[in-house]
């Protein structure tokens, strides 16, 4: 059915200190509805202090057959992580 | 279960049957590797988990109905702020199960016109009624608690947003089924008219119960192909066992008596032997022969039709506020 409401992706808060991090999606005429409907929805138990919503539609992905192109180049750069290196126990905590 | 009998696509697929595209699929599966939405799947595993969701989801919805029913006559206050939250979340978990179905391709209408077209189902147990205040003890304590044995499992399958919505379900079940049990022990210790409430619903509702697991391993024809893609975690007559061995117990602390004169503990297998339901029965609810099914789907139509000038109204007030601020 095309007027279906749209769909929203939900984001929410936990507590300050926190980043937003998406619980979920839900269906809302417009973004007002769905800041009210992911309130019932996805913080009936103290989960956030705060929500972000997101139309579905607005969210470009990285393309999953890509996944090789786009993420394997890193794992050849292991001197990107800190154990890379040696340093000797003399040197103390670094 | 929430969903029963789900029909899955085919029989079992052996490994020389499946093309090199398949057998990664189910390499993955295997390794523990969760499946999400943009990845390739088996068209089965795809429709397999359409059905499977979705009935989950018309299960949670349909399930607010029988408790529904008591929610203006609950005997206090505090009772009725309980069974209010725990309808609300029913209708959460009906929620999150929608959004992960439409993740594999099917939109919202389409699932609730299938539900009210009976080409989708619910589980069956939504069709008994609650005649009184000791079917809402009977129903949190029995049926969540048959629900909990098979939604724990499931936060472990193969597919990403089915997993996540249980994982959410799992962490708001367990109030549910206390609450129910408490309840019980309120009647139970109650007038000896309270008491006898509380046996009848046991009485009532402990095969119907039983039955939310499905037929009989050796009948559920489709279950070989849903276990090797890991959208069914263990078999029905598997979690019906453990569920008679955990009420049981919880059914002699309350003093009533399961109505089965063949319960007995087995100390051989460690756990205890019982009359199966009445399939006879089961497959006529299945079939809308229940004695609520009518006024179930009709209660679901009716909300469907009543809320469709809510549904447009809402969407034409957005439409139109979006082309001001567009003109401004
Ligand atoms: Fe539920
Ligand atoms: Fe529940």
């Amino acid at each position: 059915m095309s007027n279906e409401w749209p769909l929203w992706e939900i984001f929410i808060r936990g507590q300050n200190g926190l980043s937003h991090r998406h619980v979920g999606s839900l269906h809302a005429p417009d973004a007002e509805m769905a800041v009210k409907n992911a309130r019932d929805v996805y913080s009936r138990r103290n989960e956030g202090v705060s929500i972000w919503v997101v139309k579905s539609a607005d969210i470009t992905a990285s393309v999953p057959g890509e996944k090789g192109p786009m993420f394997e180049p890193s794992q050849s750069k292991i001197y990107r992580h800190p154990t890379f290196y040696e340093i000797p126990d003399d040197v103390g905590h670094m | 279960m929430y969903a029963q009998m789900v029909k899955s696509t085919g029989t079992l697929m052996s490994r020389e049957d499946m093309s090199p595209q398949e057998a990664a699929f189910q390499d993955r599966v295997d390794a523990g590797d969760k499946i999400e939405p943009q990845d390739w799947m088996p068209e089965g595993y795809r429709k397999t988990l359409i059905r499977q969701i979705g009935q989950h989801a018309h299960s949670e919805i349909v399930g607010q109905l029988p408790e529904g029913n008591w929610i203006t006559r609950a005997p206090t206050l505090e009772r009725k702020q309980i069974l209010i939250a725990k309808v609300q979340d029913e209708a959460g978990h009906g929620l999150y199960l929608y959004c992960a179905a439409e993740t594999l391709g099917v939109s919202r209408d389409e699932l609730t016109e299938d539900l009210l077209a009976g080409r989708m189902k619910y589980s069956s147990i939504f069709n008994y009624p609650t005649l009184t205040w000791a079917d809402i003890g009977a129903v949190g304590w029995l049926v969540d608690g048959a629900a909990i044995m098979n939604q724990v499992p499931l936060q472990r399958t193969s597919y990403g947003p089915y997993a996540r919505a249980m994982v959410r379900i799992c962490k708001e079940e367990s109030f549910h089924q206390r609450q129910g049990y408490s309840i019980m022990m309120k009647m139970v210790n109650g007038t000896p008219e309270q008491r006898e409430m509380a046996q009848d619903a046991l009485n009532r509702f402990w095969y119907p119960s039983l039955m939310m697991f499905g037929p009989s391993d050796k009948d559920s024809v489709h279950s070989a192909q849903s276990m090797a893609w890991k959208i069914k975690m263990n078999s029905n007559d598997e979690l019906r066992q453990k569920f008679v061995d955990q009420t049981v117990p919880q059914a002699e602390y309350l003093g009533l008596t399961v109505p089965d004169p063949e319960l007995r503990w087995n100390e051989e297998k460690g756990g205890y032997d019982f009359s199966e339901p009445d399939w006879d029965e089961f497959y006529q609810v299945l079939r809308g022969n229940g004695p609520c099914n009518a006024e179930r789907i009709g209660a679901r139509q009716k909300a469907w039709d009543d809320g469709a000038w809510v549904r447009e109204g809402l969407m034409a007030h957005a439409e139109k506020h979006a082309r001001r601020v567009a003109a401004e």
